[in-house]
């Protein structure tokens, strides 16, 4: 039974994580572009970008939805527990995203585009400093008294190490959105994405490396459990991996490859991702709460698991065939009816 | 305590305004959504090209106000964790999972499926394409049925017990089928359907006024006008229907719905109030105007109650709702307009049966049209209504008789809320404005009747221009 109940267990923190990822990669380049549009030139190739996330902007941010759902679901105490001690950040998320999302439509109709390009671009880099802040907030670790309750201040989340994970996510979705554009877009608008592929991949990989050294000289946890014996070879094994993806996808971006830059980016994410699950495993609440302490009641797991577990090879599938439908260049300009 | 010192007051304030503000939007896209698929279905079915453009044309207005409805729907699945951390831990099992649900089963269906909608036209089969409008409407409806699942279990819960400050399921079949669900469903669904009926017949009846495209929004407001005439008095009944299950279940809430302090005994006839004026302090109406022994009629259809209706006093001022003003006034703003919707319909179908809907005599039906545009907005105002006499008359519990709503409050500074508060409130009263705004240049420009129509053959996915011509321009000789 005990095995039974830590398996289900840890069978929804490998389905969170996978929402996590999917939203993370795929928000993830929307709101990269986002940000990229501050840097836009004219009104034309903002258009571009826009239209470049008609289609899928929103099935992207439901990712993020459905994290929250099943993280309310699955592990209830982390869910009241972390939103709790992230108040301000979430709400910046939430704020920047409500903006980002309301300019597709409002931008379309309007004849004063500025008021809604500025929505679209500091609301999708408002979104990401938040996601930002709240991840390295979660990965620090947020103060609880032993029941899981949040017992910290309501500036916890602010600090330099979050602010080093803030920016450096902001890089990677900087990087992701412009590999995403060079899929997307030809010309001199895909010539510079070329370049500010280039220029997001080295401020990633500065900003990796200098997470990868903060962590464990800071964290006493994190230290205790990289440094363990046979583990401490997987963990010296992601930083060596991610080095050569970066050198990879630096080499595909320096011969102009169009669809290699995006899948180098993708594993790289992959990669942090996996990394960044092995040293939070098995907290949900670092440092205290693991995932047994915070789960739901098993019933409660299989019961998800028969309704959400099963749908998410088919949200997959027409999810991925949305993505053949509208495969290509963008071409024209028109990203709502 | 101060009201901008109070956190639990703060966390309900944001809650209604967020709940508020985001129930305007979902509303017309799911009510909608099923009009479009009617038309589209009528455009395959007849080829007439004009309900294409009835397509096109209503799904503007569809993607504006589903933007706003996916922006304002996200504060609400955080919000739990927020701001109602307590609550959201003690019935997480259940009502996380049912959110989980709505966001795996509806919102992902609908999103996945919506950019073939809206830009699939001639990328992809017609039919591929119809039915991506199916899944479009499915995912709206079915996220309507998951969380008012959700709140219907919030207002009689069932299939566990709370032990220890955790509530603990046995049987989530049943929790899901709680004693609420299957009416208020369908209330809410039929509460879409007609707001949107009445907004897309209001919208057709101004064109009609203005002489714009009178006979192709005749079309519109006669689908309107048909569907009505089942929708209207179903809700009523529906609405019947739910105000006998409170009665049965939410006593509290009928006694403030009826603004009723003294209890009437069982047996005996009861006066209905038809206006009043409740005062929480001296625990009686100030004023009121009844109708004598209505409310066995309204309850029962009979004269007698053959149960007793308990009145406010039964309970401790802690033990029920303090705004009774807000839920008795809300509750009947909600039936007048069901009543003043049906009756619309009653005079539209008479005037159609006498060929005044014909597209030469149409015009002339000035006041009935002028009626309908009137009409638009009272959907909307119904719905509000509606929740707040659900949501407000549940008070003090944020679960039925189990978990009360000052429990379920997240530990946070005042202040912090507030300012979460105000910053909702800004934003969201731009983002009306702008709707508002937005939705009226919308209308104004019209439909486009000459939208080229997508072939029935799948078309190449490269737009491709027509060959301009050049006329040749060499000297004449050279041309030999
Ligand atoms: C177009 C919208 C609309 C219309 C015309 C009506 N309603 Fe309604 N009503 C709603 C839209 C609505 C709603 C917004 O959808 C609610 C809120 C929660 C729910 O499930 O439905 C609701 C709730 C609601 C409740 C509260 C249920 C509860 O608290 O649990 C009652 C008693 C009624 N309705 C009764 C009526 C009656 C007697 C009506 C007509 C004569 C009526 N409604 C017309
Ligand atoms: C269907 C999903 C909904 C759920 C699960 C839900 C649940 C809740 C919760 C948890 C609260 C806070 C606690 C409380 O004050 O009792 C609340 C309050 C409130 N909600 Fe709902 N609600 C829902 C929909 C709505 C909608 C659509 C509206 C309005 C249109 C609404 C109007 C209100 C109001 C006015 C309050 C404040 C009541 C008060 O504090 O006096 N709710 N609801
Ligand atoms: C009766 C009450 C409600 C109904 C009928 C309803 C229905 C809908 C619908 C149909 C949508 C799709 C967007 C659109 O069509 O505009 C939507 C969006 C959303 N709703 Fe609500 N909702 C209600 C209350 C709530 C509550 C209480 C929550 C909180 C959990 C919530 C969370 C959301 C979220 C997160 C979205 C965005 C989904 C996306 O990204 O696609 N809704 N809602």
């Amino acid at each position: 039974m005990e095995n039974l109940e830590h398996f289900l267990t840890q069978v929804w923190f490998v389905i969170l994580a996978l929402f996590l990822f999917l939203y993370v990669m795929l928000d993830g380049f929307d709101l990269g572009v986002g940000i990229l549009s501050l840097t836009s030139s004219d009104e034309e190739r903002r258009s571009i970008l826009m239209t470049s996330l008609g289609n899928v902007w929103d099935a992207n941010e439901t990712w993020l939805v459905l994290m929250g759902g099943a993280l309310f679901g699955a592990f209830p105490l982390a869910y009241g527990t972390i939103l709790n001690a992230l108040y301000i950040p979430i709400f910046g998320m939430i704020f920047g995203l409500i903006f980002r999302a309301v300019a597709f439509e409002f931008r379309e109709h309007s004849t004063n585009k500025v008021f809604w390009n500025l929505a679209f671009g500091v609301g999708s880099f408002t979104a990401a400093l938040f996601q930002g802040f709240a991840l390295g907030s979660v990965l620090e670790g947020i103060a609880v008294d032993e029941a899981g309750h949040f017992v910290g201040s309501i500036w916890d989340w602010l600090d330099w190490r979050s602010l080093l994970v803030a920016l450096t996510l902001i890089q990677g979705y900087v990087l992701i959105g412009s590999t995403y554009l060079i899929l997307k877009t030809d010309g001199e608008l895909q010539n510079t994405h070329y370049r500010t592929a280039k220029l997001a991949a080295i401020t990633t990989l500065i900003g990796a490396v200098l997470i990868t050294i903060v962590t464990p000289v800071v964290y006493e946890n994190a230290r205790a459990k990289l440094f363990h014996q046979p583990e401490v070879y997987i963990f010296a094994l992601i930083p060596a991996l991610g080095i050569v993806l970066v050198g990879l996808l630096l080499r595909s971006l320096n011969r102009k490859a169009e669809v290699t830059p995006l899948i180098w980016t993708i594993l790289l994410f992959l990669l942090t991702f996996v990394g960044l699950g092995l040293v939070v495993f098995p907290y949900i609440i670092p440092p205290d709460i693991t995932i047994y302490q915070a789960a739901a009641a098993p019933s409660a797991l299989v019961f998800m698991i028969i309704f959400i577990g099963f749908l998410i090879p088919i949200m997959l599938f027409y999810n991925i065939y949305n993505y053949i439908v509208f495969r290509g260049k963008v071409s024209g300009v028109h990203y709502t009816e | 305590m101060a009201i901008w010192a109070d956190t639990v007051a703060l966390s309900r304030m944001q809650f209604a305004l967020t709940a508020i503000f985001h129930m305007l939007w979902p509303v017309l896209t799911t009510g909608m959504a099923i009009y479009l698929v009617v038309v589209e279905g009528l455009w395959l079915r007849t080829k007439n090209p004009d309900y294409y453009r009835h397509a096109r044309f209503w799904s503007k207005l569809y993607v504006l106000n589903f933007g706003i409805g996916v922006a304002s729907g996200l504060p609400m699945e955080f919000q739990f964790g927020t701001n109602w951390a307590p609550f959201s831990e003690a019935v997480g099992d259940f009502f996380g999972s049912i959110l989980g649900f709505e966001g795996a089963m509806a919102f992902m269906l609908e999103a996945g499926f919506l950019g073939i909608m809206l830009f699939g036209w001639g990328r992809v089969h017609p039919v591929i394409h119809y039915f991506s409008t199916i899944m479009v409407a499915f995912g709206a409806n079915l996220s309507t049925f998951w969380i008012l699942v959700a709140n219907s279990w919030l207002q009689t819960p069932a299939g566990g017990e709370l032990v220890n400050g955790k509530f603990i399921v046995d049987d989530y079949f049943q929790a899901i089928l709680n004693p609420f669900m299957f009416i208020s469903v369908s209330h809410m669904f039929f509460a879409t359907l007609e707001t949107s009926l009445f907004v897309i017949g209001g919208i057709s009846a101004w064109y009609i006024l203005n002489h714009r495209h009178p006979e192709f929004f005749a079309r519109s407001l006669k689908i309107a006008v048909a569907v009505a005439i089942a929708v209207t008095p179903l809700q009523i009944y529906i609405g019947h229907l739910s105000a006998e299950q409170v009665a049965h279940y939410q006593p509290t809430k009928l006694a403030a719905m009826e603004a009723k302090w003294e209890t009437s005994p069982a047996g005996q006839p009861a006066d209905w109030s038809l206006v009043a004026l409740p005062n929480n302090k001296l625990e009686r109406n100030d004023w009121e105007i009844s109708i004598p022994n209505g409310l066995g009629y309204i309850l029962e259809f009979k004269k007698n109650l053959s149960e007793p209706v308990l009145g406010l006093k039964e309970w401790q001022p802690d033990d029920r709702p303090e705004m009774v003003g807000l839920v008795y006034y809300s509750f009947r703003i909600m039936s007048g307009i069901g009543f003043f919707l049906a009756g619309l319909m009653g005079v539209s179908v008479i005037q159609w049966l006498r060929g005044k809907f014909a597209p030469e005599a149409i015009a002339h039906q000035k006041w009935l049209l002028r009626t309908w545009l009137l009409a638009a907005p009272l959907g909307y105002i119904a719905v509000e209504s509606g929740w707040i006499v659900r949501c407000v008359g549940r008070q003090p519990w944020v679960v039925y008789g189990q978990i009360r709503t000052a429990e379920g409050v997240s530990n946070l500074p005042a202040s912090e809320v507030l300012t979460s508060l105000l910053v909702f409130a800004a934003v969201y009263t731009t983002l009306f404005i702008c709707a508002l705004f937005f939705g009226s240049r919308i209308i104004r420009q019209g439909p486009n009747l000459e939208l080229p129509v997508p072939g029935i053959e799948n078309q190449p996915a490269v737009e491709t221009e027509p060959a301009k011509f050049i006329p040749d321009q060499r000297p004449i000789e050279a041309q030999q």
